[in-house]
């Protein structure tokens, strides 16, 4: 009888093994940043041209960085969520329009002038957040992806949340779903809340 | 030394390419691109650099978006004089080591670098632990002197085969 419980015991180990590897989403990679100060960085505000924004302005608030993309797909299955979230007023959300005219495989962008890609960015971001909602406190333009590049982005969309000393601790690839937002983000912010 | 030889490979390469460059004037900016040495080594660095988007090709090979973008920020890294480690340290504390195909040697990647090495221990170990009880266990014949009589005996009664019929 023990003869067969050894082989039998190997096997279910891979078992194991082998569902513990097929449920992990290997697009999620853990992020280096978590724990770390959020990069720094000045852009352009959507909504006020010629105003900047960066992350030190935030300072004393826990807030949540939301990278979107009118281009994105996901971002719109996010949206709705991020709308009625914004509605209830929990955390101020700033969003990082990514990538906005580059990112859209339809335009050639290096066709464009700096000029008219700002305009058109603006353009195409502020109609689909009057088509969408604007759960945003404010939004701003990374034309370049360069910003996104220092946050780690690689699939919009991405979400940070970011404590009252600027520092990133919990990051959220893909869509927010409900579950991780009110499992995950809300507890977590709750207590950075209590943070001094 | 590092810093030397690459010296070296560069005058070579400058060499051996001046004839077949283009002429430039003084203080003309050769485009990013057409630079050799900086191409020779985006190349290199970027082969040992995953994709994060599709994660089975390497950030030189990948024709998705944010490769290109990551391969621009390579150039311009190179061009900003950094070293191959230094390069590799900017995209890890960004993307994490996930992004080097040679992941280091730390406590959390221990298991991946040691754990084959200690499971074929194990394997040996215990390969010599059962062939060593094995060879004691093969127990000497239970014949007794009669039993062993007999069975000779009815061997030795045994008919002689039949031939065969060829």
């Amino acid at each position: 009888m023990k003869r067969f419980l050894i082989p039998l015991g190997l096997f279910l180990t891979l078992v194991v093994f082998l569902a513990i590897g097929l449920n992990r989403d290997p697009h999620e990679v853990p992020s280096p940043l978590v724990g770390k100060p959020a990069p720094a960085f000045s852009l352009e505000k959507l909504a006020e041209p010629g105003k900047t924004f960066s992350p030190a302005d935030m300072q004393g608030q826990v807030w949540l960085l939301n990278v979107w993309a009118s281009w994105c797909v996901s971002c719109r299955a996010e949206h709705p969520l991020l709308v009625a979230f914004s509605k209830q007023g929990g955390l101020p959300i700033v969003g990082l329009n990514y990538k906005e005219v580059r990112g859209d495989g339809g335009i050639d962008a290096k066709k464009l002038s700096l000029a008219d890609e700002t305009s058109l960015t603006r353009q195409r971001a502020g109609a689909w957040l009057s088509q969408h909602g604007d759960p945003y406190t404010l939004s701003v333009l990374d034309m370049d992806g360069r910003v996104g590049i220092d946050y780690g982005v690689y699939g919009v969309p991405e979400t940070y949340l970011i404590d009252k000393k600027g520092v990133i601790r919990f990051k959220q690839i893909g869509p927010i779903t409900p579950e991780a937002l009110e499992k995950k983000i809300l507890p977590l912010a709750r207590q950075l809340a209590a943070e001094s | 030394m590092k810093a030397l030889r690459r010296t070296l490979t560069t005058c070579a390469t400058a060499l051996l390419l001046g004839p077949l460059a283009p002429v430039t004037h003084a203080g003309e900016a050769t485009p990013m691109a057409e630079n050799p040495v900086v191409e020779a080594r985006l190349i290199a660095i970027s082969e040992e650099l995953r994709c994060l988007v599709c994660q089975n090709e390497s950030l030189a090979g990948s024709r998705a978006e944010l490769a290109e973008d990551l391969r621009r920020e390579v150039r311009k890294l190179i061009q900003d004089g950094k070293t191959d480690p230094e390069i590799k340290d900017y995209l890890v504390a960004r993307y994490g080591d996930f992004v080097l195909y040679r992941p280091p040697v730390k406590p959390t990647t221990w298991l991946l670098w040691f754990g084959p090495f200690a499971l074929m221990g194990g394997a040996v170990i215990g390969l010599i632990l059962y062939l060593r009880r094995r060879a004691t266990r093969v127990e000497p014949s239970h014949l007794s002197a009669a039993d062993r009589a007999s069975a000779e005996a009815l061997l030795a009664d045994t008919p002689p085969r039949p031939k065969d019929p060829a």
